[in-house]
């Protein structure tokens, strides 16, 4: 069995000529994050548009609270310094500190999401849900969708401790922590937008 | 069980290292924390304000892509870097195009 | 339990409805039972279903384009019958709410699920074998995208007996698209087949463009590439760019319909022209993401053709590159008369000009080509020579459009009906026909009839002339597009005109159907044991045809321009090789078909508001993709004996030749 995977190896590379497996998913990857980028970008013009459109209800000094945002960007940028020594654990072949690290941005980045739940339920319970006004529509689904990625990337995080724990690190687990890498890491860039443009924009 | 591959540098991503995420987040945060407290203690014009909130922003997006996400000019990462230019160059067109279209129709609709 | 669904929603009272119904009911019966008779689920289950492999997939991306071209058409031909019948100030045979759908789908059903999906398989079938490559960069990648599409055409069909379709026109602008204006499931049937198969085709942008990136043969560079897998290239880019803002405003307006919200709605400060916008900021690269293939394989063809090299490759490479680039500014074009005033309207006017210039340029660049070469006059060349005339046209009028003034009186107009047909018609259609014809030899080792194919082509030139130039001189006449009836006699004969060119089409249709059924009848006769049926120039004319599963026992190495007409002129073959070696092959799977299946029945669900459904449908598609994701068994290998048998067997059927 480990002979058939090692002449896959070797086949593999022989025959691309200049690309191995992992790196090609990798690149694919990197690839399918900026049409990503592009539709992030779609929301952000939609939410620029929409941003004066109060319809009577409350705009964005009412309802960002900046100290609570600040919490929030932390937990996310701590989890993507905790997820890149998980990386640097990965290429000293230690699976042990791997989950560790990861166990440790999972919770960081569940902590990013329960603030966000929370900020959302609040705004819900007060009446400014998304249906109140475009402002709010266009609010909520930015930040939202951004929400729905960080929640994706948690899911994906759980498997990958789960199969590192039993595989340890082959060149298909280290694809695949690389390509995640890829994403948190894509994730926070997102995020500097989202609070930027959102937040600190909609408070000066 | 399974066969242990060294993990070779890969075109995909290149290797970081502790200094450089070290570096990375130490930047990450004081240039969060800039901003923050430019919006939070307001000192400065609003307009300036809004402008350099935006230069840090921006700062703080090339801090992350060189030293988390390791993009540079290395023949490697060469296409990685023309898609992420090229991508960039359609997100400006798309956001800018599509604000000035707006904005045009705003003024035009009489919209108050 | 079963949200808004109930009996009510299959529309026993439309007659025309439930007796297509029926003939489709009849035909799928017909369909399955044979396939059971003959036992062959199993072959098709193991052949086809669950291949990864990239000429299969192409092989039924197009007989789904094919098949949706049928109703697309069917829907072209009762609104060109309604219109005749209604021409003379009586109600005609379709009541509105029914033809609204009619127009509707026939638009989103040519563009998504007819022209797209003829565009990627030929991308499929093509590019692995023109860059000397064994697969695609992901094949279970683009078995997904596959079946994902299919998902999306499903979803349109079975709106016509479980349901309704959406009555907003293809592109579906709100505050019509919107809850409050269509309250019923048509377009969140809409929204989720475009949506599904929109993320297959994201998926297959990435696919090509690290497959034509990564995974070129050895010696062939980026500019000694085929120019249809450049113009895949760039079609791919188009894709990666283009399709996230559908995904996005397509999100947008689900909110808007399931959760309340306010992104295009009248109320609450939603605003319907940023829909517009977006919309077309997508819709503009469509269209180029439709023809640009189509201009591939026309300098495929022409250079063959005309048995010379490709004149001005290098500025062809460039034209495309350019076209690639402008067609991200131009957008507005589309709706001149929304309001954004004369200078943005100027701006996309002048730069809509301007992508019509290296459009002329490849119009030259393939005249020149042909120019004191040895012209053959074979199918794909007639197909060529009716797209040069036609587009040309087509694209004349395109910048009469772009001039606002001149759009503010055209706008929506027969005159823009005209123009849109005539370039995808003339332009695009012809393309894939012509694709067809040419690779059909390649992918199935037999050619298609010749006499059939000519008639059909002749019909299709004619008949398109008949069917749409009138329009033009309609758009002069103030008639407007999407009418149910009227009452203007001077339009009347014009109209009649048009009927007559849509029946010329349709015998055009039926010689195409004729055509493949009394090839694949007499496959025997029109067997090609060369490979190289057309005297080829590039690379997927070295293998056999069909070619193996693997493409080349050994990767060609290349170090010019038209690769194989070099290796011919040289005398290289590439199969006379004695050392073949092992090659490494991803195994079929069914993960593909799985996934997609779970979507559909999640984005049925979606559309009934049945939630329980909808979640399980998807939770199911997510867990399979995490199964497949343990599956450490997804390759194997070919033997080098069993590659010696394939390669000496098609030695002797070559000698044969």
């Amino acid at each position: 069995m480990t002979n058939t995977i090692l002449e896959k190896d070797i086949a593999h590379t022989h025959e691309q000529g200049h690309e191995d497996a992992g790196s090609l998913r990798i690149f694919g990857f990197w690839i399918y994050l900026m049409t990503d980028c592009i539709l992030f970008a779609t929301l952000f013009a939609g939410y620029a548009v929409l941003r004066d459109s109060v319809a009577g209800g409350p705009s964005t000094v009412d309802i960002f609270e900046l100290p609570y945002v600040l919490t929030e960007t932390m937990l996310l940028l701590f989890s993507s310094i905790t997820y890149g020594y998980a990386m640097l654990a990965m290429n000293r072949n230690e699976p042990k500190y791997v989950i560790r690290w990861l166990g440790l941005t999972f919770l960081l980045g569940l902590g990013f999401i329960g603030m966000e739940i929370n900020e959302f339920h609040h705004l819900i319970q007060e009446g400014y849900g998304p249906d109140r006004s475009a402002f709010l529509t266009g609010f909520f689904t930015l930040v939202g969708t951004h929400g729905a990625h960080v929640a994706t990337g948690l899911i994906w995080m759980a498997v990958l401790m789960v199969q590192v724990r039993s595989s340890g690190i082959t060149d298909s687990t280290s694809t695949r922590l690389s390509c995640l890498s890829l994403f948190w890491h894509f994730l926070d860039v997102v995020w500097i937008c989202v609070f930027t443009v959102v937040y600190l924009l909609g408070v000066v | 069980m399974y066969h242990q591959s060294p993990v070779h540098s890969s075109a995909g991503t290149s290797h970081g290292s502790n200094r450089s995420y070290l570096i990375g987040f130490i930047l990450s945060v004081v240039l969060t924390i800039i901003p923050f407290a430019l919006v939070m203690y307001p000192s400065l014009p609003r307009n300036i304000t809004a402008w350099l909130v935006v230069a840090i922003g921006a700062i703080q997006i090339f801090a992350h892509l060189k030293y988390f996400l390791h993009l540079d000019t290395a023949a490697e990462q060469r296409w990685n870097l023309i898609a992420l230019i090229f991508s960039a160059v359609i997100i400006l067109l798309l956001v800018g195009l599509s604000l000035w279209i707006m904005d045009s129709i705003h003024h035009n609709m009489l919209a108050h | 339990m079963f949200g808004k669904l109930s009996w009510d929603a299959i529309p026993t009272n439309e007659p025309i409805v439930m007796y297509t119904l029926a003939i489709v009911g009849l035909i799928g019966i017909a369909l399955v039972g044979s396939i059971t008779w003959k036992r062959q689920w199993g072959y098709m289950w193991r052949e086809w279903f669950t291949s990864v492999d990239h000429k299969k997939i192409g092989c039924m991306y197009i007989i789904v384009a094919l098949v949706m071209l049928l109703r697309g058409f069917s829907d072209a031909i009762m609104m060109r019958t309604q219109q005749a019948a209604a021409s003379s100030g009586g109600p005609g045979y379709l009541p509105p709410e029914h033809y609204d759908q009619i127009f509707t789908a026939h638009g989103v059903i040519m563009i998504f699920f007819m022209a797209m999906p003829f565009v990627v398989g030929l991308m499929n079938i093509v590019v692995p074998l023109q860059i000397g490559a064994r697969d695609v960069a992901y094949p279970f990648l683009n078995a997904l995208s596959f079946w994902l599409f299919v998902v999306g055409a499903a979803l349109v069909n079975i709106s016509l007996g479980v349901g309704e379709f959406a009555r907003t026109g293809w592109v579906a602008y709100p505050p019509l698209s919107e809850l409050a204006y269509s309250p019923g499931v048509g377009v969140d049937y809409y929204i989720w087949s475009l949506q599904i198969s929109g993320i297959g085709t994201l998926l297959t942008g990435v696919n090509f463009f690290v497959t034509i990136l990564k995974m070129r043969t050895e010696g062939m560079t980026l500019f000694k590439m085929p120019v249809f897998t450049w113009n895949s290239l760039c079609t791919s880019i188009l894709i990666l760019a283009a399709f996230p803002i559908l995904t996005a405003t397509l999100l947008m307006l689900t909110v808007d319909r399931y959760l309340g919200m306010h992104f295009f709605t009248n109320e609450a400060g939603g605003n319907p022209m940023m829909y517009v916008n977006l919309i077309w900021a997508w819709g503009h690269p469509e269209v180029y993401i439709l023809i640009l293939p189509a201009f591939g394989v026309f300098s495929e063809i022409a250079a063959t053709f005309s048995s010379k090299r490709l004149f001005g490759y290098v500025s062809l490479v460039w034209a495309t590159i350019a076209i690639t680039v402008l067609s991200f500014i131009v957008w507005l074009h589309h709706f001149f008369t929304m309001g954004a005033g004369g200078n943005v309207n100027a701006f996309f006017g002048i730069m809509t000009m301007i992508i019509a210039v290296p459009t002329g340029v490849k119009i030259f660049t393939w005249l020149f080509t042909m120019y004191r070469g040895r012209v053959r006059f074979e199918t794909p060349m007639l197909w060529t020579l009716g797209f040069i005339v036609t587009f040309s046209i087509g694209g004349m009028t395109g910048v009469l459009l772009a001039v606002p003034g001149a759009d503010f009186m055209l706008h929506n107009s027969l005159f823009l009906i005209a123009h849109f047909h005539n370039v995808i018609i003339g332009g695009a259609v012809f393309g894939y026909m012509a694709g067809l014809t040419y690779w059909f030899p390649k992918a199935f080792g037999f050619r298609l009839n010749d006499k059939l194919g000519r008639i059909a082509f002749w019909c299709w030139l004619t008949g398109f002339y008949f069917a749409f130039m009138p329009s033009y001189v309609l758009g002069f006449m103030g008639m407007t597009r999407r009418l149910n009836h009227f009452d203007n006699p001077e339009w009347r004969p014009w109209l009649l005109l048009e009927l007559v060119g849509v029946g010329i089409i349709l015998c055009g249709v039926a010689c195409q159907a004729l055509q493949l059924f009394t090839s694949i009848r007499n496959r025997d006769k029109y067997r090609d044991l060369t490979g190289d049926p057309w005297d080829g120039r590039t690379l997927e004319w070295a293998t056999a045809s069909p070619p193996p599963v693997y493409n080349f026992a050994e990767q060609p190495k290349v170090d010019d321009l038209d690769a194989y007409w070099g290796m011919k002129e040289r005398g290289v073959s590439t199969l006379s090789h004695t050392d073949y070696r092992r090659i490494h092959m991803p195994r079929n799977t069914s993960a593909g078909l799985i996934i997609s299946l779970f979507a559909l029945v999640s984005s049925f669900a979606l559309v009934w508001h049945i939630w329980w459904m909808a979640i399980f449908g998807l939770v199911a598609s997510v867990i399979t993709l995490i199964v497949r994701s343990y599956d450490e068994d997804t390759d194997y290998f070919i033997s080098a004996s069993e590659v010696a048998r394939i390669e000496k067997a098609r030695l002797k059927d070559m000698a044969e030749a």
